[in-house]
Protein backbone atom coordinates (compact mmCIF):
# COMPACT_ATOMS: atom_id res chain seq x y z
CA UNK A 1 0.00 0.00 0.00
CA UNK A 2 1.38 3.47 -0.87
CA UNK A 3 2.64 5.38 2.15
CA UNK A 4 2.95 9.03 3.04
CA UNK A 5 5.17 10.64 5.68
CA UNK A 6 3.47 13.36 7.67
CA UNK A 7 5.71 15.52 9.85
CA UNK A 8 4.29 17.61 12.67
CA UNK A 9 6.76 20.48 12.93
CA UNK A 10 6.10 21.60 16.48
CA UNK A 11 5.93 18.08 17.87
CA UNK A 12 9.03 16.93 16.03
CA UNK A 13 7.46 13.67 14.94
CA UNK A 14 6.98 12.06 11.56
CA UNK A 15 4.28 9.46 11.06
CA UNK A 16 4.34 7.02 8.18
CA UNK A 17 0.72 6.48 7.20
CA UNK A 18 -1.22 4.64 4.48
CA UNK A 19 -2.22 6.79 1.51
CA UNK A 20 -5.77 8.05 1.92
CA UNK A 21 -5.50 8.79 5.65
CA UNK A 22 -7.19 12.00 6.72
CA UNK A 23 -5.02 14.51 8.57
CA UNK A 24 -7.35 14.57 11.56
CA UNK A 25 -6.87 10.86 12.14
CA UNK A 26 -3.15 11.45 12.56
CA UNK A 27 -3.25 14.76 14.38
CA UNK A 28 -5.51 13.41 17.09
CA UNK A 29 -3.26 10.45 17.73
CA UNK A 30 -0.08 12.46 18.01
CA UNK A 31 -1.52 14.97 20.47
CA UNK A 32 -1.61 17.98 18.17
CA UNK A 33 -4.00 20.60 19.41
CA UNK A 34 -6.77 19.87 16.96
CA UNK A 35 -9.61 17.81 18.28
CA UNK A 36 -13.12 19.04 18.54
CA UNK A 37 -15.44 20.64 16.03
CA UNK A 38 -18.04 19.23 13.68
CA UNK A 39 -15.60 16.83 11.96
CA UNK A 40 -17.76 17.11 8.87
CA UNK A 41 -16.11 19.99 7.07
CA UNK A 42 -18.56 22.67 8.10
CA UNK A 43 -17.28 24.56 11.12
CA UNK A 44 -13.73 25.31 10.00
CA UNK A 45 -12.29 24.75 13.49
CA UNK A 46 -9.74 22.21 12.27
CA UNK A 47 -8.03 24.49 9.73
CA UNK A 48 -4.40 23.40 9.54
CA UNK A 49 -1.46 24.98 7.75
CA UNK A 50 0.55 22.80 5.39
CA UNK A 51 4.20 23.89 5.40
CA UNK A 52 5.20 21.70 2.49
CA UNK A 53 3.94 18.84 0.38
CA UNK A 54 0.57 20.29 -0.61
CA UNK A 55 1.00 18.49 -3.94
CA UNK A 56 0.70 15.23 -2.03
CA UNK A 57 -2.66 16.16 -0.55
CA UNK A 58 -6.08 15.33 -1.97
CA UNK A 59 -7.79 18.06 -4.01
CA UNK A 60 -10.09 20.34 -2.09
CA UNK A 61 -13.69 19.19 -2.33
CA UNK A 62 -16.37 21.76 -3.15
CA UNK A 63 -17.39 21.75 0.51
CA UNK A 64 -13.86 22.17 1.82
CA UNK A 65 -13.16 24.91 -0.68
CA UNK A 66 -16.29 26.78 0.36
CA UNK A 67 -15.54 26.55 4.09
CA UNK A 68 -11.91 27.60 3.58
CA UNK A 69 -13.00 30.59 1.53
CA UNK A 70 -15.60 31.59 4.12
CA UNK A 71 -12.88 31.50 6.74
CA UNK A 72 -10.55 33.52 4.52
CA UNK A 73 -8.00 30.72 4.69
CA UNK A 74 -4.81 30.96 2.68
CA UNK A 75 -3.59 28.65 -0.06
CA UNK A 76 -1.57 26.62 2.41
CA UNK A 77 -4.55 25.94 4.67
CA UNK A 78 -6.61 22.76 4.70
CA UNK A 79 -9.37 21.29 6.82
CA UNK A 80 -7.80 18.44 8.77
CA UNK A 81 -11.10 16.55 8.81
CA UNK A 82 -11.36 16.62 5.01
CA UNK A 83 -7.84 16.60 3.58
CA UNK A 84 -6.29 13.22 2.84
CA UNK A 85 -2.61 12.47 2.38
CA UNK A 86 -1.88 10.66 -0.89
CA UNK A 87 1.84 9.93 -0.64
CA UNK A 88 5.25 11.57 -0.42
CA UNK A 89 6.41 13.89 2.36
CA UNK A 90 4.08 16.38 3.96
CA UNK A 91 4.89 18.81 6.77
CA UNK A 92 2.22 20.53 8.83
CA UNK A 93 2.46 23.39 11.31
CA UNK A 94 1.28 21.64 14.44
CA UNK B 1 -34.41 56.50 37.32
CA UNK B 2 -36.85 58.42 35.16
CA UNK B 3 -38.73 57.10 32.17
CA UNK B 4 -36.59 55.80 29.33
CA UNK B 5 -35.52 58.66 27.08
CA UNK B 6 -36.64 59.22 23.53
CA UNK B 7 -34.02 59.15 20.80
CA UNK B 8 -31.05 61.07 22.16
CA UNK B 9 -28.84 63.27 20.03
CA UNK B 10 -25.21 62.40 20.78
CA UNK B 11 -23.77 64.78 18.14
CA UNK B 12 -25.41 66.98 15.49
CA UNK B 13 -27.58 64.72 13.33
CA UNK B 14 -26.45 61.56 15.12
CA UNK B 15 -28.80 59.88 17.60
CA UNK B 16 -28.87 57.01 20.04
CA UNK B 17 -31.92 54.91 19.14
CA UNK B 18 -31.20 51.80 21.23
CA UNK B 19 -33.17 49.98 23.90
CA UNK B 20 -32.93 49.64 27.66
CA UNK B 21 -33.20 46.28 29.40
CA UNK B 22 -33.03 47.15 33.10
CA UNK B 23 -34.57 43.87 34.27
CA UNK B 24 -31.94 41.57 32.78
CA UNK B 25 -29.93 39.79 35.48
CA UNK B 26 -27.91 37.32 33.46
CA UNK B 27 -26.57 37.77 29.95
CA UNK B 28 -25.82 34.79 27.71
CA UNK B 29 -25.63 32.49 30.74
CA UNK B 30 -22.08 33.56 31.58
CA UNK B 31 -22.46 37.18 32.71
CA UNK B 32 -24.20 38.64 35.73
CA UNK B 33 -25.92 41.95 35.01
CA UNK B 34 -26.68 43.61 38.33
CA UNK B 35 -28.70 46.44 36.83
CA UNK B 36 -29.47 45.13 33.38
CA UNK B 37 -27.99 46.23 30.08
CA UNK B 38 -28.63 48.38 27.05
CA UNK B 39 -28.65 47.45 23.39
CA UNK B 40 -27.26 50.55 21.76
CA UNK B 41 -27.97 51.40 18.19
CA UNK B 42 -27.48 54.66 16.44
CA UNK B 43 -28.76 56.73 13.53
CA UNK B 44 -26.48 58.99 11.49
CA UNK B 45 -28.00 61.58 9.15
CA UNK B 46 -26.09 62.89 6.15
CA UNK B 47 -27.31 65.13 3.35
CA UNK B 48 -27.56 62.19 0.96
CA UNK B 49 -28.71 59.43 3.24
CA UNK B 50 -29.39 58.06 6.68
CA UNK B 51 -27.50 55.19 8.27
CA UNK B 52 -28.57 52.88 11.06
CA UNK B 53 -25.68 51.41 13.02
CA UNK B 54 -26.57 48.09 14.68
CA UNK B 55 -30.00 47.06 15.89
CA UNK B 56 -31.23 45.50 19.15
CA UNK B 57 -32.35 42.21 20.64
CA UNK B 58 -35.60 41.04 19.06
CA UNK B 59 -37.51 41.34 22.33
CA UNK B 60 -36.74 45.08 22.35
CA UNK B 61 -37.42 45.78 18.67
CA UNK B 62 -40.51 47.92 19.32
CA UNK B 63 -38.50 50.28 21.50
CA UNK B 64 -35.83 50.54 18.82
CA UNK B 65 -38.26 51.17 15.96
CA UNK B 66 -40.11 53.73 18.08
CA UNK B 67 -36.93 55.74 18.56
CA UNK B 68 -35.81 55.30 14.97
CA UNK B 69 -39.14 56.67 13.74
CA UNK B 70 -38.57 59.81 15.84
CA UNK B 71 -35.49 60.72 13.82
CA UNK B 72 -35.90 59.18 10.34
CA UNK B 73 -38.42 57.85 7.85
CA UNK B 74 -37.84 54.32 6.63
CA UNK B 75 -37.58 55.46 3.01
CA UNK B 76 -34.71 57.77 3.97
CA UNK B 77 -32.55 54.94 5.28
CA UNK B 78 -29.83 54.28 2.73
CA UNK B 79 -27.38 52.34 4.88
CA UNK B 80 -27.45 49.71 7.59
CA UNK B 81 -24.21 48.77 9.31
CA UNK B 82 -23.90 45.78 11.57
CA UNK B 83 -20.66 45.84 13.50
CA UNK B 84 -21.40 42.48 15.10
CA UNK B 85 -24.01 39.85 14.27
CA UNK B 86 -24.73 38.46 17.72
CA UNK B 87 -28.53 38.28 18.21
CA UNK B 88 -28.61 41.10 20.76
CA UNK B 89 -27.46 43.43 17.97
CA UNK B 90 -29.01 41.81 14.93
CA UNK B 91 -32.39 40.77 16.37
CA UNK B 92 -34.33 43.60 14.74
CA UNK B 93 -32.38 43.45 11.46
CA UNK B 94 -34.81 41.31 9.41
CA UNK B 95 -37.71 43.63 10.26
CA UNK B 96 -35.61 46.73 9.60
CA UNK B 97 -34.65 45.35 6.18
CA UNK B 98 -38.31 44.65 5.49
CA UNK B 99 -39.29 48.21 6.43
CA UNK B 100 -36.37 49.82 4.58
CA UNK B 101 -35.85 47.49 1.60
CA UNK B 102 -33.80 50.07 -0.30
CA UNK B 103 -31.13 50.24 2.40
CA UNK B 104 -27.75 48.66 1.68
CA UNK B 105 -26.36 46.42 4.39
CA UNK B 106 -22.65 46.63 5.29
CA UNK B 107 -20.96 43.85 7.25
CA UNK B 108 -17.51 42.30 7.62
CA UNK B 109 -16.52 39.30 5.52
CA UNK B 110 -16.67 36.97 8.50
CA UNK B 111 -20.20 38.13 9.28
CA UNK B 112 -21.62 36.48 6.15
CA UNK B 113 -21.99 33.08 7.77
CA UNK B 114 -23.84 34.45 10.74
CA UNK B 115 -26.01 36.70 8.60
CA UNK B 116 -27.16 33.76 6.50
CA UNK B 117 -27.92 31.80 9.65
CA UNK B 118 -29.88 34.66 11.16
CA UNK B 119 -31.77 35.94 8.12
CA UNK B 120 -33.21 32.93 6.35
CA UNK B 121 -33.53 34.49 2.94
CA UNK B 122 -32.34 33.17 -0.39
CA UNK B 123 -31.86 36.58 -2.01
CA UNK B 124 -29.99 38.29 0.78
CA UNK B 125 -28.07 41.34 -0.48
CA UNK B 126 -25.14 42.74 1.46
CA UNK B 127 -21.82 44.50 1.02
CA UNK B 128 -18.59 43.28 2.55
CA UNK B 129 -16.36 45.99 4.04
CA UNK B 130 -12.91 46.07 5.60
CA UNK B 131 -10.42 48.57 6.96
CA UNK B 132 -10.08 51.44 4.48
CA UNK B 133 -13.59 51.12 3.05
CA UNK B 134 -16.09 53.91 3.55
CA UNK B 135 -19.64 55.00 2.78
CA UNK B 136 -20.48 58.63 2.00
CA UNK B 137 -23.78 59.81 3.47
CA UNK B 138 -23.20 63.41 2.36
CA UNK B 139 -21.23 65.41 4.91
CA UNK B 140 -20.96 62.28 7.03
CA UNK B 141 -18.52 59.55 6.08
CA UNK B 142 -18.66 56.12 7.64
CA UNK B 143 -15.22 54.55 7.76
CA UNK B 144 -14.85 50.88 8.60
CA UNK B 145 -12.18 49.20 10.69
CA UNK B 146 -11.78 45.43 10.78
CA UNK B 147 -11.32 44.40 14.41
CA UNK B 148 -11.91 40.64 14.33
CA UNK B 149 -12.35 38.46 17.42
CA UNK B 150 -13.60 41.24 19.65
CA UNK B 151 -15.27 39.00 20.61
CA UNK B 152 -16.52 37.14 17.55
CA UNK B 153 -14.72 36.61 14.24
CA UNK B 154 -17.09 39.09 12.59
CA UNK B 155 -16.56 42.18 14.74
CA UNK B 156 -15.73 45.56 13.26
CA UNK B 157 -15.87 49.24 14.25
CA UNK B 158 -17.35 52.15 12.31
CA UNK B 159 -16.17 55.74 12.52
CA UNK B 160 -18.11 58.88 11.61
CA UNK B 161 -15.04 60.67 10.35
CA UNK B 162 -16.37 64.25 10.49
CA UNK B 163 -17.63 63.89 14.07
CA UNK B 164 -14.92 61.70 15.58
CA UNK B 165 -17.54 59.18 16.72
CA UNK B 166 -16.53 55.55 16.93
CA UNK B 167 -19.31 52.99 16.90
CA UNK B 168 -17.28 50.29 18.53
CA UNK B 169 -19.65 47.34 18.83
CA UNK B 170 -18.98 45.31 21.96
CA UNK B 171 -15.50 46.78 22.39
CA UNK B 172 -15.41 49.37 25.20
CA UNK B 173 -18.93 48.33 26.11
CA UNK B 174 -20.37 46.88 29.29
CA UNK B 175 -23.60 45.60 30.73
CA UNK B 176 -24.88 48.60 32.63
CA UNK B 177 -28.30 50.11 32.23
CA UNK B 178 -28.83 53.76 33.05
CA UNK B 179 -31.15 56.02 31.09
CA UNK B 180 -28.81 58.95 31.58
CA UNK B 181 -26.77 57.21 28.85
CA UNK B 182 -23.53 59.22 28.96
CA UNK B 183 -20.53 58.20 31.01
CA UNK B 184 -20.33 61.59 32.71
CA UNK B 185 -23.94 61.32 33.91
CA UNK B 186 -24.62 57.64 34.71
CA UNK B 187 -23.87 55.86 37.98
CA UNK B 188 -20.52 54.28 38.73
CA UNK B 189 -20.03 51.67 36.03
CA UNK B 190 -16.31 50.98 36.49
CA UNK B 191 -16.93 47.50 37.85
CA UNK B 192 -19.15 46.65 34.88
CA UNK B 193 -16.56 47.90 32.41
CA UNK B 194 -13.80 45.78 33.94
CA UNK B 195 -16.06 42.76 34.41
CA UNK B 196 -17.12 42.90 30.79
CA UNK B 197 -13.53 43.04 29.58
CA UNK B 198 -12.51 40.12 31.80
CA UNK B 199 -15.33 37.88 30.62
CA UNK B 200 -15.76 38.89 27.01
CA UNK B 201 -12.54 40.35 25.66
CA UNK B 202 -9.83 38.73 27.75
CA UNK B 203 -9.58 35.46 25.79
CA UNK B 204 -8.80 37.62 22.74
CA UNK B 205 -6.25 39.97 24.20
CA UNK B 206 -3.87 39.64 21.27
CA UNK B 207 -6.68 40.79 19.03
CA UNK B 208 -7.47 43.61 21.47
CA UNK B 209 -3.91 44.86 21.07
CA UNK B 210 -4.16 44.61 17.26
CA UNK B 211 -7.39 46.61 17.34
CA UNK B 212 -5.88 49.26 19.59
CA UNK B 213 -3.07 49.78 17.09
CA UNK B 214 -5.77 50.57 14.56
CA UNK B 215 -8.04 52.67 16.76
CA UNK B 216 -5.70 54.61 19.03
CA UNK B 217 -4.43 56.97 16.30
CA UNK B 218 -7.98 58.06 15.41
CA UNK B 219 -9.04 61.58 16.41
CA UNK B 220 -11.92 60.43 18.58
CA UNK B 221 -14.33 62.68 20.43
CA UNK B 222 -16.78 60.02 21.48
CA UNK B 223 -16.97 56.23 21.69
CA UNK B 224 -20.43 54.80 21.20
CA UNK B 225 -20.38 51.12 22.14
CA UNK B 226 -23.17 48.61 21.60
CA UNK B 227 -23.76 48.08 25.33
CA UNK B 228 -23.64 50.41 28.31
CA UNK B 229 -22.73 54.07 28.66
CA UNK B 230 -21.74 56.25 25.73
CA UNK B 231 -18.20 57.43 26.39
CA UNK B 232 -18.03 61.16 25.67
CA UNK B 233 -15.99 62.26 28.70
CA UNK B 234 -12.32 61.28 28.26
CA UNK B 235 -13.08 58.53 25.71
CA UNK B 236 -9.40 57.80 25.15
CA UNK B 237 -8.97 56.84 28.80
CA UNK B 238 -11.12 53.77 28.10
CA UNK B 239 -8.80 52.79 25.27
CA UNK B 240 -5.85 53.26 27.58
CA UNK B 241 -7.54 51.05 30.15
CA UNK B 242 -8.03 48.37 27.49
CA UNK B 243 -4.35 48.53 26.69
CA UNK B 244 -3.51 48.07 30.36
CA UNK B 245 -5.92 45.16 30.69
CA UNK B 246 -4.63 43.47 27.53
CA UNK B 247 -1.01 43.76 28.58
CA UNK B 248 0.48 40.95 30.67
CA UNK B 249 -0.97 41.04 34.16
CA UNK B 250 2.04 39.76 36.00
CA UNK B 251 5.59 40.86 36.12
CA UNK B 252 7.10 37.81 34.54
CA UNK B 253 10.58 37.12 35.78
CA UNK B 254 11.19 34.36 33.30
CA UNK B 255 13.87 35.55 30.91
CA UNK B 256 12.85 36.61 27.44
CA UNK B 257 14.21 33.41 25.95
CA UNK B 258 13.14 31.16 28.80
CA UNK B 259 9.98 29.10 28.88
CA UNK B 260 7.68 28.80 31.84
CA UNK B 261 6.21 25.49 33.00
CA UNK B 262 3.61 25.37 35.78
CA UNK B 263 3.02 22.10 37.60
CA UNK B 264 -0.28 21.95 39.49
CA UNK B 265 -1.19 19.07 41.74
CA UNK B 266 -3.59 17.97 44.40
CA UNK B 267 -2.88 15.01 46.62
CA UNK B 268 -4.72 13.05 49.32
CA UNK B 269 -1.86 11.00 50.72
CA UNK B 270 1.15 12.73 49.25
CA UNK B 271 1.59 10.32 46.32
CA UNK B 272 0.54 12.67 43.53
CA UNK B 273 2.50 15.40 45.32
CA UNK B 274 5.68 13.29 45.07
CA UNK B 275 5.00 12.71 41.41
CA UNK B 276 4.56 16.47 40.91
CA UNK B 277 7.87 17.10 42.60
CA UNK B 278 9.53 14.58 40.28
CA UNK B 279 7.95 16.16 37.16
CA UNK B 280 9.28 19.55 38.30
CA UNK B 281 12.75 18.10 39.06
CA UNK B 282 12.94 16.56 35.62
CA UNK B 283 11.89 19.73 33.85
CA UNK B 284 14.41 21.81 35.78
CA UNK B 285 17.28 19.78 34.37
CA UNK B 286 16.65 21.31 30.96
CA UNK B 287 18.23 24.75 30.55
CA UNK B 288 15.88 27.52 29.51
CA UNK B 289 12.84 26.32 31.45
CA UNK B 290 11.57 27.93 34.63
CA UNK B 291 9.41 25.55 36.64
CA UNK B 292 6.81 26.48 39.27
CA UNK B 293 5.01 24.02 41.52
CA UNK B 294 1.58 24.73 43.01
CA UNK B 295 -0.74 22.81 45.32
CA UNK B 296 -4.27 23.36 43.99
CA UNK B 297 -5.69 23.00 47.49
CA UNK B 298 -3.93 26.12 48.64
CA UNK B 299 -4.70 28.50 45.80
CA UNK B 300 -7.64 30.11 44.10
CA UNK B 301 -8.75 29.56 40.55
CA UNK B 302 -8.42 33.19 39.51
CA UNK B 303 -4.78 33.70 40.53
CA UNK B 304 -3.95 30.40 38.84
CA UNK B 305 -5.78 31.49 35.70
CA UNK B 306 -3.61 34.63 35.69
CA UNK B 307 -0.48 32.46 36.01
CA UNK B 308 -1.56 30.09 33.26
CA UNK B 309 -2.26 32.97 30.90
CA UNK B 310 1.44 33.86 31.01
CA UNK B 311 2.83 30.31 31.03
CA UNK B 312 4.09 28.25 28.10
CA UNK B 313 3.25 24.84 29.53
CA UNK B 314 0.99 23.42 32.24
CA UNK B 315 0.95 20.00 33.87
CA UNK B 316 -1.82 18.73 36.13
CA UNK B 317 -1.46 16.06 38.77
CA UNK B 318 -4.65 14.54 40.11
CA UNK B 319 -5.55 11.40 41.99
CA UNK B 320 -8.37 9.35 40.55
CA UNK B 321 -11.32 9.24 42.92
CA UNK B 322 -14.49 7.42 41.87
CA UNK B 323 -13.18 7.14 38.34
CA UNK B 324 -12.63 10.84 37.87
CA UNK B 325 -10.16 13.65 38.38
CA UNK B 326 -11.01 15.64 41.48
CA UNK B 327 -13.16 18.77 41.54
CA UNK B 328 -10.44 21.40 42.17
CA UNK B 329 -8.76 20.21 38.95
CA UNK B 330 -11.99 20.50 36.96
CA UNK B 331 -12.76 23.87 38.56
CA UNK B 332 -9.47 25.28 37.32
CA UNK B 333 -9.72 23.60 33.91
CA UNK B 334 -13.22 24.98 33.41
CA UNK B 335 -11.95 28.46 34.25
CA UNK B 336 -9.48 28.45 31.38
CA UNK B 337 -12.12 29.44 28.82
CA UNK B 338 -11.61 33.05 29.94
CA UNK B 339 -8.01 33.17 28.67
CA UNK B 340 -6.16 32.12 25.56
CA UNK B 341 -4.49 28.77 26.15
CA UNK B 342 -4.36 27.30 22.66
CA UNK B 343 -0.91 26.18 21.58
CA UNK B 344 0.42 25.93 25.11
CA UNK B 345 1.78 22.54 26.10
CA UNK B 346 -0.18 20.35 28.48
CA UNK B 347 0.38 17.15 30.43
CA UNK B 348 -1.21 15.07 33.19
CA UNK B 349 -0.10 12.62 35.83
CA UNK B 350 -1.37 11.17 39.09
CA UNK B 351 -1.67 8.38 41.58
CA UNK B 352 -4.70 6.11 41.71
CA UNK B 353 -6.12 3.17 43.63
CA UNK B 354 -8.08 1.06 41.21
CA UNK B 355 -8.45 2.48 37.74
CA UNK B 356 -6.64 5.78 37.12
CA UNK B 357 -8.99 7.43 34.63
CA UNK B 358 -8.12 10.96 35.73
CA UNK B 359 -5.02 11.24 33.55
CA UNK B 360 -6.73 10.53 30.25
CA UNK B 361 -9.68 12.70 31.21
CA UNK B 362 -7.44 15.67 31.97
CA UNK B 363 -5.51 15.13 28.75
CA UNK B 364 -8.78 15.10 26.78
CA UNK B 365 -9.83 18.36 28.37
CA UNK B 366 -6.44 19.93 27.59
CA UNK B 367 -6.71 18.88 23.95
CA UNK B 368 -10.25 20.21 23.90
CA UNK B 369 -8.81 23.56 24.94
CA UNK B 370 -6.47 23.20 21.94
CA UNK B 371 -3.34 22.63 23.97
CA UNK B 372 -0.76 20.27 22.58
CA UNK B 373 -0.34 17.16 24.70
CA UNK B 374 2.80 15.64 23.22
CA UNK B 375 3.99 13.43 26.08
CA UNK B 376 2.15 10.49 27.54
CA UNK B 377 1.02 11.09 31.11
CA UNK B 378 2.27 8.98 34.02
CA UNK B 379 0.00 6.94 36.27
CA UNK B 380 1.12 5.25 39.47
CA UNK B 381 -0.90 2.88 41.59
CA UNK B 382 -0.98 4.33 45.11
CA UNK B 383 2.63 4.93 46.23
CA UNK B 384 4.83 5.66 43.22
CA UNK B 385 7.85 3.39 42.85
CA UNK B 386 11.31 4.76 42.12
CA UNK B 387 10.79 3.66 38.53
CA UNK B 388 7.50 5.54 38.32
CA UNK B 389 9.09 8.62 39.82
CA UNK B 390 11.77 8.34 37.14
CA UNK B 391 8.97 8.24 34.56
CA UNK B 392 7.65 11.46 36.11
CA UNK B 393 11.10 13.05 35.85
CA UNK B 394 11.21 11.96 32.25
CA UNK B 395 7.77 13.46 31.64
CA UNK B 396 9.08 16.75 33.01
CA UNK B 397 12.21 16.51 30.86
CA UNK B 398 10.27 15.74 27.71
CA UNK B 399 7.85 18.57 28.33
CA UNK B 400 10.75 20.94 28.92
CA UNK B 401 12.41 19.77 25.70
CA UNK B 402 9.22 20.44 23.77
CA UNK B 403 8.99 23.86 25.39
CA UNK B 404 12.52 24.77 24.37
CA UNK B 405 12.22 23.23 20.91
CA UNK B 406 14.96 20.79 21.89
CA UNK B 407 13.11 17.65 20.89
CA UNK B 408 14.39 14.42 19.49
CA UNK B 409 12.87 14.06 16.06
CA UNK B 410 11.26 10.66 15.63
CA UNK B 411 9.71 8.67 12.83
CA UNK B 412 7.06 6.09 13.64
CA UNK B 413 4.38 4.25 11.72
CA UNK B 414 0.65 4.77 12.02
CA UNK B 415 0.24 1.26 13.40
CA UNK B 416 2.78 2.00 16.14
CA UNK B 417 0.94 5.22 16.88
CA UNK B 418 -2.39 3.43 17.15
CA UNK B 419 -1.09 0.77 19.49
CA UNK B 420 0.00 3.48 21.90
CA UNK B 421 -2.60 5.16 24.06
CA UNK B 422 -4.52 7.92 22.31
CA UNK B 423 -2.62 11.07 21.54
CA UNK B 424 0.76 10.07 22.89
CA UNK B 425 3.33 9.72 20.22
Amino acid sequence: MPKANVTFEKLGITISVPAGTRLIEISEKVGASITYGCREGECGSCIMKISSGMEHMSERSVLEDKVLQENMAGRSDRLACQAQVLGGDITVKA
Amino acid sequence: MKRAPDAVEIAPGTHWIGALDPGLREFDIILKTANGTTYNSYCVRGTNGVAVIDTVKLSHADEFFGRLEQVARYNEISTIVLNHLEPDHSGALPELMRRAPQAKLYISAKAQLMLKALVKSTDLQFNIVKTGDSVDLGGRTLRFFSTPFLHWPDTQCTLVAEQGILFSGDVFGCHFCDDRLFNDRVGDFRFSFEYYYQHIMRPFREHVLDALELLEPLPLKLIAPAHGPILREAPLSYMQRYRQLASPLLHNEVGANDRSLLVFYISSYGNTARMAQAVAEGAETIPGVRVSLYDLQAGGDLPFVDLIEEADGIAFGSPTINGDAVKPVWDLLSSLAMIKVSDKLGAAFGSYGWSGEAINMIEDRLRGLKLRVPVKGVRARLIPTDEELDQCRNLGKQLARHLTGNIEKRVISMSELITQEPSHA
